[in-house]
């Protein structure tokens, strides 16, 4: 386990505001502690310093994970967030789109949302801005791309996609094998 | 022809208000009188004594039951058809019903006196009823009654059948009993006879009333003959009839709970135990160690129940995750979606069961998102036992598949810190799925073997073992255990938890300001897996049982057949799947009250002999690989503490042992100490009291005191200058 190199940070900040802005600094300084990232096997992993403390006592190969995993670095060094982090963006997100209920199943099973799904959306979403969705009872479910903004939303035609699905909830009962 | 209208006689007749007047008194007491007189007829001799007879006999019906039947010398065993009985019946009921009662009197003086006067008795309390109802249950009684050839029997099929009886089922239990040793006289009589005639009327008989079975079962319980050699070979070959085998596992346990009377003499109860063995082995396909352990566990009574429940599944139980739902909104959603559900108990405010769902439990959108775990009931019950406090420091040492480290952190508000370990790394991809899934950021997950634990980190507040076992409480689950189990494995489950267990004792800090507890559980229920091990936790290292805080279930044994546990035992709990509708689980919370890890038998002697400098000077947390060196350092303890004239020095040498100097400096400073003693007498003496240490234990008790000693070794010196 190791922090993060300043290019790996750079990155990572990066993809992260897409999805909540500047809200990044509410990350690192809680009030109940700081928190900071480590890498450990490519993976970013965010912790409080106590939990880091004490994961220092545990070799490097038999350790398997700490706190959250946010996602992982790629072998080109580009970093994908996983679907473990949504507990950590879904309080933070600037855009969210609301999906109605029979699409929900849908988006679940990992395709994108279209205009019929779609329910509501934040004003002012630009296009490939990062979006967090949720269903109709402001359940996380997971988040993606807006494909189209809010304007454009409106205007196109029902089968058009409106976000580009990138991770959902479903992917814990998918993949649960690449989680770790 | 002729008009009987007598003109004197005006009666009004039509609707006006003179044909509604009172006729005045005479006429009206006419009314009356001409029925009385019409009444009784002029009869004759016969008829009058007819008459008579019949007044008398509705005085004698009340007190028993007609006996309906043929009137013929077969009416002993010979009963009618129902439909004939119908159409006869109403006829001549009363003449039938005398007729019947004469020849009933006769046999039953012929037989026996006092069964019939019990009978009739019995029968008194029949007649309020209509007596259609009567002869309809007695038709279907009779038939099933004559199985026996017992009259007995007859008569008592006809007493129970009827609804109105006025005796308790126990005192017609009673009775029946009491028939049953009198009938055994008859039976050897009557079988031969009537064993042809039984078998033609049991084919022909439909419905048999519950009593009569019973009839029938204790009677096959005394003819309930254990198969001889022959009969058994034949089972082996011939294809297995499941239904015979569970009437005889049925007859068997009937026989076994009322062995004295029922028994077969000159048959051994454990001819009995084999057979039923066999039988429950084949009937619910255990191998036979297993079979043997559960007929250990339980009585017979319960063994059965525990059987059946082994072949349903338990209800399907949920857990809420309160760091994101509550369990009301969370039940409003799901049976919004269509499940049908309930609280699972006063015992427990996040749990639900499941009784039905048209969607999927485990791929509900509310899963997904983390709000509930799918866990079973039991797997509830270590963690409340447990009750980790915010802030803690928790390790879970074998967490696969995640529900009961997702509890303690849903516990503790995801403060503290939790270490979920599991030495299977497939398992593990299971617990940081469902970790990340519930939203729990206090864990760190790590893969070793529990038994290394202590080196890697230690000083744990509290500490959760879910040992692997056998899994002899799952078998609902896990059918193959059934067959797959034997010694060697339940030998190897416990010497692997009795490993495990030490371990975990050791990574707890006894001192810690909130905790101190292990919490010590299993999915099985043999006494070698359970009590057996915590027994031997508590000789090992310094624990104690604690109460579980769980109010239900069964207590942990404190003896089990040949072995005897410690008995605060019994404040560990059992849970079986027949009584608590859960998997068979074994829960027991121990707390740590001293870091010393004791060492072996002798040098525990020793170190009791000064407890106090011991205690005082060993530091905290002494690991396992020294207690070699205490061995040895305790062996010279044991030479030096004769020598307690120069106390101070003895506890320096302890002191100087305790502190890990090495064995090879104890062993200095123990004849340094010597040679600073007065040699001579003083090496006699503690050869002496060597050998006597070596020999026996109890050299404290052969030690002088000080000034004894002053003084022996005073005169000592005077004898050798004299």
């Amino acid at each position: 386990m190791r922090p993060l190199t300043e290019e790996e940070t750079k990155t990572m900040f990066e993809k992260l505001s897409k999805y909540i802005g500047e809200n990044i600094k509410l990350l690192v300084d809680r009030p109940d502690g700081t928190y900071c990232f480590r890498l450990h096997n490519d993976r970013v992993y965010y912790m409080s310093e106590k939990i880091l403390k004490l994961a220092t006592n545990i070799s490097r190969d038999k350790l398997i994970s700490v706190g959250t995993c946010f996602g992982k670095f790629t072998k080109t060094k580009k970093f994908r967030l996983h679907i473990t982090a949504l507990d950590f963006l879904a309080p933070y997100a600037k855009f969210k789109v609301w999906v109605k209920p029979g699409a929900e199943q849908s988006f679940l099973y990992g395709n994108h949302v279209l205009k019929s799904g779609l329910g509501r959306i934040t004003e002012n979403t630009m296009q490939y801005q990062g979006v967090v969705v949720y269903s109709m009872a402001d359940v996380p479910l997971g988040f993606g791309v807006a494909a189209k903004t809010t304007q454009e939303c409106r205007r196109v035609d029902p089968m058009s996609i409106v976000v580009f699905h990138q991770a959902d909830v479903g992917e814990f009962i998918r993949s649960e094998d690449t989680l770790t | 022809m002729g008009r009987k209208l007598d003109p004197t006689n005006k009666v009004k007749r039509g609707p006006g208000k003179k044909a509604r007047k009172q006729q005045g008194a005479e006429t009206e007491l006419a009314k009356f009188l001409t029925d009385e007189e019409t009444g009784p007829k002029r009869l004759s001799s016969r008829g009058r004594k007819r008459a008579a007879k019949r007044i008398q006999k509705s005085a004698e019906v009340t007190e028993k039951q007609p006996k309906k039947g043929f009137t013929d010398e077969n009416s002993k065993w010979l009963k009618p058809a129902k439909r004939k009985r119908k159409v006869d019946e109403p006829e001549n009921e009363d003449d039938s019903n005398e007729h019947w009662e004469e020849e009933d009197e006769e046999e039953e003086e012929e037989q026996e006196l006092l069964q019939k006067k019990k009978d009739q008795g019995k029968k008194s309390g029949k007649l309020e009823e209509d007596d259609d109802d009567d002869d309809d249950e007695e038709m279907v009684d009779d038939y099933g009654t004559v199985d026996d050839g017992d009259e007995e029997a007859a008569e008592e099929g006809e007493e129970e059948d009827s609804d109105g009886e006025d005796l308790l089922p126990i005192e017609r239990a009673a009775k029946k009993d009491k028939k049953l040793k009198e009938a055994l006289d008859l039976e050897s009589d009557e079988d031969d006879d009537e064993e042809e005639d039984d078998e033609e009327e049991q084919k022909s008989d439909a419905e048999m009333d519950e009593d009569d079975t019973i009839q029938t079962n204790t009677d096959e319980g005394e003819r309930f003959r254990l198969p001889g050699a022959e009969e058994s070979e034949m089972e082996g070959v011939t294809p297995l009839d499941l239904k015979s085998i569970h009437q005889r596992i049925k007859d068997n346990i009937d026989v076994l709970c009322n062995f004295s009377t029922k028994r077969e003499p000159g048959k051994d109860r454990t001819e009995y135990i084999s057979l039923l063995k066999k039988d429950l082995c084949t009937y619910y396909s255990y191998n036979s160690f297993l079979m043997e352990k559960f007929m250990d566990l339980f009585p017979l009574s319960e063994l059965v129940d525990f059987l059946e429940a082994n072949e349903i599944h338990r209800p399907v139980t949920i857990r809420t995750n309160t760091l994101k739902t509550r369990r009301r909104d969370l039940a409003q959603a799901l049976i919004n979606r269509g499940v049908n559900l309930d609280p699972l108990g006063k015992w427990s405010k996040v749990g639900l069961v499941i009784y039905d769902s048209s969607v999927p439990i485990g791929a509900t959108p509310e899963y997904l998102a983390g709000q509930y775990m799918l866990q079973g009931a039991s797997s509830f019950l270590p963690v409340m036992a447990l009750s980790p406090q915010e802030g803690e420091l928790v390790l879970d040492m074998s967490s696969a598949p995640g529900g009961k480290t997702t509890y303690i952190a849903q516990l503790m508000r995801n403060t503290g810190v939790i270490v979920a370990n599991d030495a299977n790394a497939d398992r593990l991809k299971s617990v940081v799925g469902n970790i990340h899934r519930l939203g729990v950021t206090n864990t760190v997950v790590s893969n070793y073997d529990g038994r290394q634990f202590p080196k890697v980190m230690g000083g744990f507040d509290r500490v959760l073992l879910d040992a692997p076992c056998s899994g002899t409480g799952v078998i609902a689950k896990d059918p193959a255990v059934k067959t797959s189990k034997d010694e060697a494995d339940i030998r190897r489950s416990a010497h692997l938890q009795k490993e495990l267990i030490l371990a975990a004792i050791d990574s707890v800090n006894a001192e810690s300001s909130t905790g101190g507890y292990l919490v010590y559980c299993t999915c099985s229920i043999t006494v070698e897996e359970n009590e057996c091990v915590v027994d031997y936790a508590l000789k090992k290292r310094n624990v104690k049982l604690v109460p579980t805080g769980l109010d239900f279930g069964t207590e942990g044994f404190t003896r089990f057949r040949e072995r005897k546990f410690h008995p605060s035992l019994k404040l560990s709990r059992r849970f079986y799947p027949h009584s608590h509708n859960m998997d068979g689980f074994f829960v027991a919370k121990l707390k740590k009250f001293s870091n010393v890890i004791p060492t072996a038998a002798a040098g525990k002697d020793d170190a009791a002999e000064a407890p106090e400098a011991t205690a005082a000077l060993n530091p905290p947390e002494e690991k396992p690989t020294q207690s070699n060196k205490m061995k040895k350092t305790e062996a010279k303890e044991a030479t030096d503490s004769p020598q307690k004239t120069n106390g101070t020095a003895n506890i320096k040498t302890k002191g100087k042992k305790d502190s890990r100097t090495g064995p090879k400096k104890a062993k200095l400073d123990g004849e340094t100490v010597k040679e600073s003693e007065k040699p001579a007498e003083k090496k006699t003496l503690h050869k002496t009291a060597r050998l006597e240490k070596k020999k026996g234990k109890t050299a404290t008790k052969n030690r002088m005191g000080k000034n004894k000693f002053k003084k022996l070794k005073h005169m000592l010196t005077k004898h050798d200058r004299d």
